[in-house]
């Protein structure tokens, strides 16, 4: 018994995978945030002037905004000015071909696993826009994309190629006054994705963005637009990761989806950033805001995330059900273990007519880990015979950690109709043993249990990163029963 | 194949295994008979590996081996199987997905090769039959919203399909209505042989009218109190336990 123990305790000790560094010289601005800060983004980004307006709009915001006290968590110190908010590989003439990229890079992002090299990337069918600290490396796939009208490109590009459809949608979902993070986003954000489908364009396969933190004392500040015009669709993927490094770092990033008539949108997530030590120094503060917006009528936002890394996540991907008939979802898994934090949930806003919206939320508490679900179900006055239907289940391994939930209903239309169902569970330790009994090793067999538990969550992912997601969801609890 | 010898075990200080003492060959059925807190489900639990039993004294082995040095998930691979007196429901987890980990994990265990997805069916769909388990039970997730029967009837498929050379049934008769105790019997009668063994713990005679054991043991107060044959088991129908009870102290 005593030696199943230690196995357990040394295996909650394995180390973040994804821990590398990678040295390669960056040209990174000096620490601070003042005006001087942004312009100075600006202009290493060549950005048009109304650009730099709304930057230093949103600038003005963020200084006059406060941090909230209502989450679960003690907010941690931060201070804005001891961060550096642009580190970009130096010296990048615009690249042609993967040849042209440096080969530290490259061997970083394929320690990553991800299929950056075009020969391997030919033979999948992932388009991947890799997000390198502030700027965006190298988007694959774009002329199969092209020829079907499809932008899928790094922010800085579409600013310079498509700044019409840029001027027209940026912080139409998210404003930059939305809140905090979002204000020093619009601020400061370097890079990131955007994504345009055209009319009745049905996306030719799974976008991707691989987001990874390599520099010290940076935060990463990327921003991500995607627009589905009528009858398009489009399903998008990230992942994340960050080298460990003792101090925390700042992940602020914003996302804004809009849906026209018909349109679909499936956003997904797969998130490990670096989640701290097991005493909880380091890791990654995952402070993001995600939105979308059904504008067109028969519109549907899917939102899957994983969360399995991060010393805190914080983030409520929602949904604006504005056109009639549109229909938001919200699927997600949480695992926190060791000290972790996560206060993550969503908002579903019924604006128009017969909308829908559906929240499964899987919460999952290790070690002395907090993990609270926040949701809000907003039916407006207009909202006739919206539906929602909302799950939340928490399970605990152990007995030190915490699972709370948080539900809110606001509803302003009786018409409404909303179901709300909640389940608190534990790992048994006699669902470990009767696996063990059928020759499955207790590692296994919480991987198997786990998965099992977060199957509803873990069907709606594309079906390579579903197979991703359920060995981080393993790897991530391993050791965490005993 | 197996051997104990003067066994010795306990839970939470309170000692429920007093120096018991069995040997089970290849293509033996043994049952074991005894009165409530006798330390029959202990027995199960004590070989199969349960962690809250401490083994306080004497040896088991099996197939030469010092079961009692293996973790439970390598006692399985190495061919002990416990049919639980009550198995767990694993939500999300299918039972046909449950069943190729468990497979596939024995294989790696003993070097073989591991199954192709048709052969693994295959196997799904003979076993399936063998014991008439229904279909639809081995595409839903592991025992959930099972009634009690078909746990017990999916203890005795995982049986079949795992093969083991020794197999404990906890109580598999409690909870039965004859029927599917006529169905789990004739599954065990079936997966019979000259080279695997089987362990039947039970209160009742009843499964033994259906199962026809090669030995009766009586266990009572931690220890095997009394060996016989078939008959043994029909003498202790008529008298009842107390018979047992007083013999002993007498």
């Amino acid at each position: 018994m005593s030696s199943e123990k230690e196995l357990l305790e040394e295996l909650a000790a394995e180390e973040y995978k994804y821990g590398f560094t990678t040295d390669i010289e960056m040209d990174v601005a000096p620490k601070g945030l003042t005006e001087d800060t942004i312009r100075f983004i600006s202009a290493k980004k060549n950005e048009p002037e109304w650009l730099l307006e709304w930057r230093l709009k949103a600038f003005r915001y963020f200084m006059e905004m406060g941090i909230p006290t209502w989450q679960n968590f003690k907010h941690p110190e931060v201070n804005f000015q001891n961060m550096s908010y642009y580190a970009a590989p130096k010296a990048k003439p615009k690249l042609n071909s993967m040849d042209e990229v440096d080969p530290e890079l490259l061997d970083t992002f394929n320690k990553l696993g991800i299929p950056l090299d075009e020969q391997k990337v030919l033979a999948g069918v992932v388009a991947v826009d890799a997000v390198f600290d502030s700027v965006s490396v190298k988007t694959t796939f774009q002329k199969k994309l092209k020829e079907q009208g499809v932008i899928f490109c790094s922010f800085g590009e579409a600013v310079q190629e498509h700044p019409d459809l840029v001027k027209k949608y940026l912080g139409t979902v998210v404003p930059s006054t939305d809140n905090v993070y979002a204000a020093l986003n619009a601020a400061v954000f370097s890079d990131g994705s955007f994504v345009y489908i055209p009319k009745g364009v049905r996306c030719p396969m799974e976008l991707s963005t691989y987001f990874r933190i390599n520099a010290a004392n940076t935060g990463q500040f990327e921003r991500t637009l995607i627009i589905a015009d009528d009858k398009s669709y489009v399903s998008y993927l990230e992942g994340c990761t960050a080298p460990m490094r003792d101090e925390n770092q700042m992940h602020a990033a914003v996302v804004e989806l809009i849906a026209m008539e018909d349109a679909e949108i499936k956003y997904s997530t797969v998130q490990n950033w670096y989640p701290g030590d097991k005493d909880g120094n380091g890791g990654i503060y995952n402070f993001v805001t995600k939105r979308g917006i059904c504008k067109g009528d028969r519109s549907k936002i899917s939102w899957t995330q994983v969360e399995t890394g991060s010393a805190i996540t914080w983030k409520y991907p929602g949904v604006i059900l504005k056109g009639n008939n549109s229909v938001g979802e919200f699927y997600s898994v949480a695992l926190t273990r060791n000290h972790q934090v996560a206060d993550t949930g969503t908002k579903m806003i019924h604006l128009g007519k017969n909308t829908r919206s559906r929240i499964i939320s899987k919460g999952i508490s290790a070690g002395v880990s907090q993990n609270s679900y926040r949701g809000l179900v907003k039916i407006a006055k207009g909202a006739d015979n919206a539906r929602n239907f909302t799950q939340c289940d928490s399970m605990l391994i152990g007995d030190k950690c915490g699972a709370h939930t948080f539900p809110y209903i606001e509803t302003k239309n009786n018409s409404a109709m909303l179901e709300h169902e909640a389940t608190t569970s534990k790992i048994g330790e006699d669902q470990v043993f009767y696996l063990n009994q059928r020759g499955i090793d207790s590692e296994q067999a919480v991987g198997l249990i786990i998965n099992g538990y977060a199957k509803e969550v873990l069907n709606q992912l594309p079906m390579e990163f579903a197979v991703e997601a359920q060995k981080l969801l393993a790897i991530s609890l391993e050791g965490s029963v005993g | 194949m197996l051997n104990i010898n003067n066994l010795q075990a306990s839970i939470e200080d309170k000692q429920i295994l007093k120096g018991l003492n069995l040997q089970v060959n290849p293509g033996e059925v043994h049952a074991i008979m005894g009165p409530n807190g006798s330390g029959k489900g202990t027995l199960a639990s004590v070989l199969a590996g349960r962690p809250e039993y401490e083994v306080t004294a004497g040896e088991v082995t099996f197939d030469g081996k010092d079961l009692l040095e293996l973790a439970p998930e390598e006692r399985a691979a190495e061919g002990l199987f416990l049919a639980f007196q009550y198995p767990v429901e694993i939500p999300g987890v299918s039972n046909i997905n449950f069943l190729k980990t468990a497979i596939s994990e024995i294989r790696k265990y003993r070097e073989l090769p591991q199954l192709n997805a048709k052969e693994f069916l295959n196997l799904v769909k003979e076993k399936q039959a063998l014991v008439e388990f229904d279909a639809k039970l081995t595409n839903r997730s592991l025992n959930e919203g099972f009634s009690g029967g078909e746990k017990k009837r999916n203890e005795i498929f995982q049986l079949a399909m795992l093969q083991p050379k020794l197999a404990i049934l906890d109580e598999t008769d409690s909870g039965l209505d004859i029927d599917a105790l006529k169905i789990v019997a004739n599954g065990v009668n079936q997966l019979r042989s000259p080279d695997n063994a089987f362990v039947l713990i039970t209160h009742y005679q009843r499964l033994l009218e259906y199962i026809v054991p090669d030995f009766v043991h009586v266990l009572y107060n931690g220890k095997i109190v009394r060996s016989g044959t078939k008959e043994l088991a029909l003498e202790l129908e008529e008298k009842g336990y107390d018979w047992i009870k007083e013999n002993v102290s007498a």
